[in-house]
């Protein structure tokens, strides 16, 4: 089962490498969206698989019985998911306001911060 | 479980960061009241200074200090740990913050202040100063994101076209960067089983060395994009000159040393055996970087463009310090990071003024200054003497105890590659300054702006050039903890 989710997790990583790759905006927060995806699952797996015990204590003892599920790593999924939503909401809002104010998707067209055209610097002091 | 309370002077440890966020969250409240958020912002930072005073004092005198949350015993519960480096940079962060703020209130227009530019600038120092103060992983990736967060903010405030470009690339790649770090936090935890940095150096000697170099080669890209290190660094000179010149100040003060800092904890301290398999590639990107930057600083015609390459290049100085791994290169590059934030902060803030003064960012357009203000001229070119490390300004100590140790184990190469950076750094440096301030000008120029925040940081950049032995000593001390965590360890409460 772990194999197979971490082939899974493989495959997901491609694909958001290959959306990231794009030029177009729409695209790369797709791949982000999936790269984000794929680590959550990543963390999960790498806690160990174990089905159907859930990780509580019993009335009276100090510790859960063994075998029990890893909880830690549902925990780190969690945050991640919060901040990874918060992070991609921006993102999402930040695109469509540049897509608003300079009326491109492409990344090639988005050249303000570097103009593509340099001048040359002054050679002399 | 911990059945006793951590006594209340131990609080100080978690005190910076509950300051800022409690500062931040008031500020936003308040955000109407557009005179006081001034003041209550440096307020704040007075007390964040006065804590972090505390604090690093008291590691320095008595070792690590360290505080484990919600009864959980470490290493289940998130522990923050701080030893002297952590402190040290917590403290000049938070100097930095203030000197930034000064410089901002004259010439921040109400818009901005309506939107949360105060409270933002606190939240970001909450995510800086938790990044430098945790001792789990996973809470330094969450540190990281309320960072990120803010700059993000930050970054974008006005609005503009240019700043939207900006955040665009810097947000994207940014993003990614702190996704790589979640995986390799993620592999970490399946190969080792914990996150706490104090457990991790025990488990990692244990562990397989060929599993660790992968992870620790993940966790280097990762914290290599957040410092702008050479093939992963075009972020950064696409987005740092978008935002007014304060904020680009904040961003490249603060951001690219928490990078910095994340890559000597993991590399230097958490794991050290992979670190020595991945020497080779780090010495290579670290002199690729440090070239690099100063040569395209050259080649560039924006000011604050041209500043953001020359940070650049003191990244790569700053991580050749990594694979040597001796006690001395490790105190040069230590010492060279906090003196790195106040000196670029300082060019960044020295950037805006004359910006203003000129009102125009293009360093052909500038010019005749020299005669017209002769004490922004006079700031600047210091700190161009203390990026490029001559003596007797901040920058020369790092860089003679750096070539020092590089010496003493043979590193040929780095001695070289160090000096031709000092040597390039200075004449982008010189350059810049020809043009900016010895060129005639025809028009009348504007009235200076920010003055007041530029001088307080350049002044203790001489005071700290002319009297280095406090921060040396930190500096020595914070390497000597790094190479030799036990007391680290023991702080947390676990066994060496």
């Amino acid at each position: 089962m772990e194999t197979l989710l971490a082939a899974l997790v493989g495959l997901l990583m491609a694909a958001a490498v290959y959306l990231i790759l794009s030029r177009a905006l729409v695209r790369m927060l797709l791949g982000i969206v999936l790269l984000g995806n794929a680590v959550n699952l990543l963390i999960f797996v790498a806690g160990r698989l174990t089905r159907a015990i859930p990780p509580i204590i019993p009335a009276g003892a100090k510790i859960p019985v063994q075998p029990f599920a890893n909880p830690l790593p549902q925990a780190l999924i969690l945050t991640a998911i919060v901040i990874g939503f918060a992070m991609f909401a921006f993102l999402v809002v930040l695109a469509f306001r540049a897509y608003q104010e300079m009326d491109a998707d492409d990344t090639e067209h988005m050249r303000l911060a570097e103009l593509p055209d340099q001048p040359q610097p002054p050679l002399e002091y | 479980m911990i059945s006793h309370i951590t006594p209340l002077a131990d609080w100080v440890v978690i005190l910076p960061v509950l300051l800022c966020l409690i500062g931040g969250a008031l500020l936003l409240m308040l955000r109407s009241a557009i005179r006081a958020q001034l003041w209550i912002c440096l307020g704040v930072l007075v007390l964040v200074l006065v804590c972090d005073g505390i604090l690093f004092n008291r590691v320095l005198a008595g070792g690590p200090l360290s505080m484990t949350m919600g009864k959980w015993l470490p290493p289940f519960g998130i522990s923050v740990t701080v030893d002297v480096m952590g402190a040290g940079f917590a403290l000049m962060a938070a100097f930095v913050t203030f000197c930034v703020v000064l410089a901002m209130q004259a010439k921040i227009p109400e818009g901005p202040v309506r939107d949360g530019a105060y409270p933002l600038i606190l939240l970001l120092l909450a995510g800086v100063t938790g990044s430098f103060l945790t001792g789990d992983l996973f809470n330094l990736y969450v540190w990281f994101e309320v960072m990120l967060i803010a700059s993000f903010g930050l970054i974008i405030l006005a609005g503009n076209p240019l700043q939207l470009d900006g955040a665009v690339k810097y947000g994207v790649l940014n993003f990614i960067a702190t996704t790589l770090f979640l995986v390799a936090l993620g592999l970490l935890y399946g190969t080792l089983g914990t996150l706490n940095m104090a457990d991790i150096i025990g488990a990692a000697k244990k562990a397989d060395p060929a599993l660790l170099t992968a992870i620790a080669a993940l966790f280097a890209l990762a914290f290599g994009m957040k410092a702008a290190v050479f093939p992963v660094n075009a972020w950064l000179p696409a987005s740092y000159h978008a935002p007014p010149a304060a904020i680009s100040a904040l961003f490249g003060g603060l951001l690219t040393k928490v990078g910095v800092y994340a890559f000597i904890r993991v590399m230097v301290m958490l794991l050290p055996a992979a670190r020595d398999i991945l020497a080779p590639t780090i010495t290579t990107i670290a002199i690729a970087t440090m070239i690099l930057g100063p040569l395209s600083a050259i080649a560039e015609t924006n000011l604050r463009r041209s500043i953001g390459f020359l940070l650049m290049g003191g990244v790569g100085i700053a991580i050749c310090c990594v694979p040597n791994g001796h006690l001395l290169v490790i105190f040069g590059g230590v010492s060279y990071i906090s003196a790195s934030m106040l000196i670029i902060a300082g060019l960044y803030l020295a950037a805006g003024v004359i910006e203003t003064l000129t009102g125009t960012t293009d360093t052909r357009e500038m010019g005749g200054i020299y005669s017209a203000k002769s004490l922004i001229s006079i700031v600047f070119f210091t700190l161009i003497l203390a990026v490029a490390g001559i003596p007797p300004f901040l920058g020369f100590w790092p860089k003679l105890l750096l070539l020092q140790g590089f010496v003493t184990y043979g590193n040929w190469l780095l001695v070289l590659s160090i000096l031709l950076n000092s040597l390039l750094t200075l004449i982008a440096g010189t350059r810049l300054w020809s043009h900016i301030f010895w060129k005639p000008r025809a028009e009348q120029l504007q009235k200076a702006q920010g003055m007041g925040g530029t001088v307080l940081i350049a002044g203790t950049i001489v005071l700290l050039g002319l009297f280095p032995s406090l921060l040396l000593k930190a500096a020595s001390v914070a390497a000597t903890e790094l190479l030799d965590p036990s007391s680290y360890i023991i702080a947390t409460g676990l066994s060496p």
